[in-house]
């Protein structure tokens, strides 16, 4: 999208940030951990979005970069490794294994990609939950202590907003780059931009393993907010859950992961009277959303707000 | 000096079908090669081998001289071989600027440098300069998808300049243009054939089209060249109307 | 030890034959109808609690198959197919893919609120036969009946038929198939009716053995998209060999290898084979297209 080019989305992302940092201040603690949360789902999603929105590809493993990712720090800090390094870690083991996974899935066509990482994410939970000397095993890790000086439910999301941000900048620049206009190119048509040397491999590749870092960083902030990591949360149904997130804020569209996230963070809070029932009514709005409009909220909000309907671009390019 | 393009004896076989049959050409710099042939003559096959999209079951291709038989559409475009498609392939979504610079960016500098470096890719002067030469200027910021169809044609052969490139090969160019277009069109083609040294290869049924634009055509049928020479002999070679009067 | 082997085999060659099933309609609807359900899994788990409403309605057990049978056509078949599918195809492969990606979260819950999380006992056969040193189980036994007989039948629906050859025909070239006069619509739907009655045939062949959970799609679902990619898509043939081949590698894995590791079984498999031969055991290799 040419939306993602012009500065006005980075100023809605860091607006969005910015209002919850200030939300934070007047909410009761429960309220500040959801704000929090909104974060971590929000990075986990910003990078989801990055494989599928714009190269393409379908990613079931973003579970498993999250955990790679939350108990990488779960596992370092105690050690006295500073959390920004932990971080750093989780992205760069994510990263690694996306390019590990995604060169031999991305040699061939169509929907490999989707079921190697389906594998990862069952694999990954597996180690997660068998391999106790490294993990904790099924009991997980607990005590993990918050750095200073973000160690109070305030302080800490004040962290995960900054971090948010900082992503969200270098999404922003990595968008608006070459890369961003390649990205573009290779999911509107590989074929077209391969005459025009685009590496497609390589770049859909980028994008998969970006993505997978922004997951392990997402699980960074995750490990220390809930102060405990064991296996289930990074489960399938969290691969699914945030891919629901991407394609319910709009895939390939900007500020689509910031409204996926806050839907899936919020929505369960006030459907709560409807206990167990609540992820059927939400899995079947999302078909639903899907099948009316498969750009997502934002992309229906963008409808709304231009008067005058262009038609569909991409119907008509095609004689 | 080496031609800019060499096919030597390409065959193509799909099962049974010989669609290409031992092919050999050579196309000399700043020639303007026309390729002609009825339908199912194998033309496409060519230059599918020829671009790289498709293998040739034998046979080379050679560039300046170089083998690239084999070698991927993304890696021979980055050795200078540019193309346009039969049916129009611009990038909707991409307005007519980044459509340009798109088409040039993956010929400057290195990967890295591209993400850290400017968005254009430094590429913002020559994308302008590029939109004057098409006539394209005042649609610069407009979606490429919301273009008419002769604006997206007149886009589409753009792009294919960006890169500098030293071979162009046009897949129907005429193509869906009308009447009008079609003078200027053909007379952009010429001119960035003198102006920017471009060597061009040709596929067109418009015969017209190809007459007043080519300086040599070949015409294939079966798989074969059958007919080799300036377009004036090649439209009177009598296989050649036996060619497309025997469909 | 001979014993043994062989009747790993057996028990591993009756999994890997239900697998088989379900990769076929999985593969199926993916070649027939560009429609990669990532569902299939809950598809097998829905009339497994079908049938046991029936029984508990006081049905005998066939007719309470027969209902199911027919209930999972009108769900599965042709309603995901009207409702789902065809609104959504319209956006593309790759929309389709995550909206059933949706349909299984939703199927799942669904049923978990409908029967709980609870694990319900399925009726099988019990007991078995002793040959000499091999002790064979009725249940293993009917299993690979069953699926070899469901097999022949779709192969030769599909290899001697009118309709059936249509079908082919419809899965490799639509546009050509509908120049040939075939109605490609009604081709379609028969492909989702087929994978509706080849899940049910599964349930009623799995559930003895993995009890019915609502949870169970997933697993299933694991094992029939490795059994489909493993064999290399798009025909019969390869699903079946795919499905085997997965059945008999788990049972030995699971007995000779950590247990705690099974369910890692068809994920290695399928990422050896991705690596190493993704058209499959029994494909040939793509032609490079981009």
């Amino acid at each position: 999208m040419t939306a993602v080019r012009q500065a006005g989305t980075l100023a809605g992302a860091l607006g969005a940030i910015l209002a919850a940092g200030l939300l934070a201040q007047g909410l009761a603690p429960y309220g500040v951990y959801l704000l929090s949360l909104w974060a971590v789902y929000t990075v986990a999603a910003i990078g989801l979005n990055l494989t599928l929105g714009y190269a393409g590809q379908i990613s079931l493993a973003q579970a498993a970069f999250v955990g790679i990712g939350a108990y990488t720090t779960a596992i370092l800090l105690p050690h006295g490794v500073p959390f920004g390094a932990t971080l750093l870690a989780g992205a760069a083991i994510s990263f690694a294994l996306g390019v590990l996974l995604g060169f031999p899935a991305l040699r061939v066509q169509g929907h490999y990609l989707a079921f190697v990482t389906l594998a990862l994410t069952t694999l990954a939970f597996l180690v997660f939950r068998n391999e106790s000397w490294l993990t904790g095993g099924v009991g997980g890790i607990s005590h993990i202590a918050r750095p200073a000086p973000f160690t109070s439910g305030r302080g800490y999301n004040l962290l995960c907003l900054g971090v948010l941000a900082l992503v969200s900048f270098a999404v922003w620049w990595l968008l608006r780059s070459p890369w961003g206009r390649a990205f573009v190119a290779l999911r509107e048509n590989p074929v077209r931009a391969a005459s025009l040397g685009v590496d497609v491999r390589a770049y859909t590749l980028l994008a998969f393993a970006i993505g997978a870092a922004l997951g392990g960083v997402s699980g960074a902030l995750y490990a220390p907010l809930v102060q405990y990591v064991e296996p289930s949360p990074f489960a399938l149904a969290f691969s699914l859950s945030l891919l629901m997130m991407v394609v319910v804020g709009g895939s390939g569209s900007f500020l689509g992961p910031y409204v996926g996230a806050l839907v899936a963070v919020l929505l369960p809070e006030w459907l709560r009277f409807l206990h167990d029932y609540y992820l059927v009514l939400y899995a079947a709005l999302v078909i639903l959303l899907l099948i009316a409009a498969p750009e997502g909220l934002v992309g229906l909000a963008a409808k709304g707000l231009r008067r005058r309907p262009q038609g569909h671009p991409a119907a008509e390019a095609k004689p | 000096m080496s031609p800019v393009l060499e096919a030597r004896e390409l065959h193509r076989h799909f099962g049974g079908v010989k669609a290409v049959n031992g092919i050999s050409f050579a196309v000399a710099e700043r020639e303007i090669l026309g390729v002609i042939g009825p339908n199912g003559s194998g033309k496409s096959t060519l230059f599918n081998c020829l671009l790289g999209q498709i293998a040739p079951s034998s046979g080379r291709v050679l560039l300046d001289g170089v083998d690239v038989t084999g070698l991927r559409p993304s890696e021979l475009n980055r050795r200078g071989v540019s193309r346009t498609f039969q049916l129009l392939q611009v990038f909707p979504q991409l307005s007519v600027r980044e459509n340009l610079i798109l088409a040039g960016q993956e010929h400057v500098g290195g990967r890295i440098r591209r993400l850290f470096g400017r968005p254009d890719a430094g590429l913002g002067g020559a994308a302008d300069h590029m939109m004057e030469l098409f006539r394209l200027t005042h649609l610069s910021a407009l979606l490429a998808g919301s273009l008419s169809y002769g604006q997206q044609k007149l886009l589409d052969a753009a792009m294919a300049f960006m890169a500098g490139p030293r071979l162009v090969l046009l897949d129907e160019p005429a193509g869906g243009v009308n009447l009008t277009l079609l003078g200027a069109f053909r007379e952009r083609l010429r001119a960035m054939n003198a102006e920017a040294g471009a060597t061009f290869v040709v596929i067109e049924h418009n015969m017209d089209f190809v007459m007043s634009l080519c300086s040599r055509v070949i015409c294939i049928a079966e798989g074969r060249i059958i007919a080799d020479g300036l377009p004036g002999e090649v439209r009177e070679n009598p296989e050649v109307i036996e060619a497309y009067l025997g469909h | 030890m001979a014993a043994l082997i062989a009747q790993l085999l057996i028990s591993g060659l009756a999994t890997g034959a239900v697998y088989a099933l379900v990769a076929i309609g999985f593969s199926l609807l993916w070649q027939g109808a560009q429609t990669v359900n990532f569902a299939q899994g809950d598809f097998v788990t829905l009339p497994a609690f079908l049938i046991l409403a029936g029984t508990a309605l006081g049905l005998p057990f066939w007719a309470a198959l027969l209902a199911a049978m027919v209930l999972a056509a009108a769900i599965l078949g042709l309603l995901f197919k009207r409702i789902l599918v065809d609104p959504m195809l319209r956006h593309g492969a790759m929309p389709l893919t995550i909206a059933t990606m949706a349909l299984s979260i939703f199927l799942e819950n669904a049923m978990k609120n409908a029967a709980s999380a609870e694990a319900y006992p399925f009726p099988g056969l019990n007991g078995g036969i002793t040959l000499g040193p091999l002790f064979l189980d009725w249940q293993s036994i009917m299993v690979l009946g069953v699926a070899v007989v469901a097999v022949v039948a779709l192969t030769l629906f599909l290899s001697r038929t009118r309709t059936g050859r249509a079908i082919q025909a419809t899965a490799q070239n639509p546009a050509v198939a509908r120049l040939l006069g075939i109605d490609v619509g009604r081709m379609v739907l028969i492909t989702f009716l087929i994978n509706a009655v080849l899940v049910t045939i599964a349930a009623a062949l799995i559930s003895p053995i993995y009890l019915v959970k609502f949870d169970n799609g997933a697993q299933i679902g694991l094992s029939a998209f490795c059994a489909a990619i493993v064999g290399g898509f798009n025909q019969v043939r390869g699903a079946v060999a795919g499905g085997l081949l997965l059945g008999v590698t788990e049972m030995f894995a699971a007995t000779y290898g950590p247990d705690q590791y099974r369910a890692a079984v068809p994920m290695v498999l399928l990422i050896v084979f991705i690596l190493f031969r993704p058209q499959g055991i029994l494909g040939r290799a793509e032609e490079r297209r981009v």
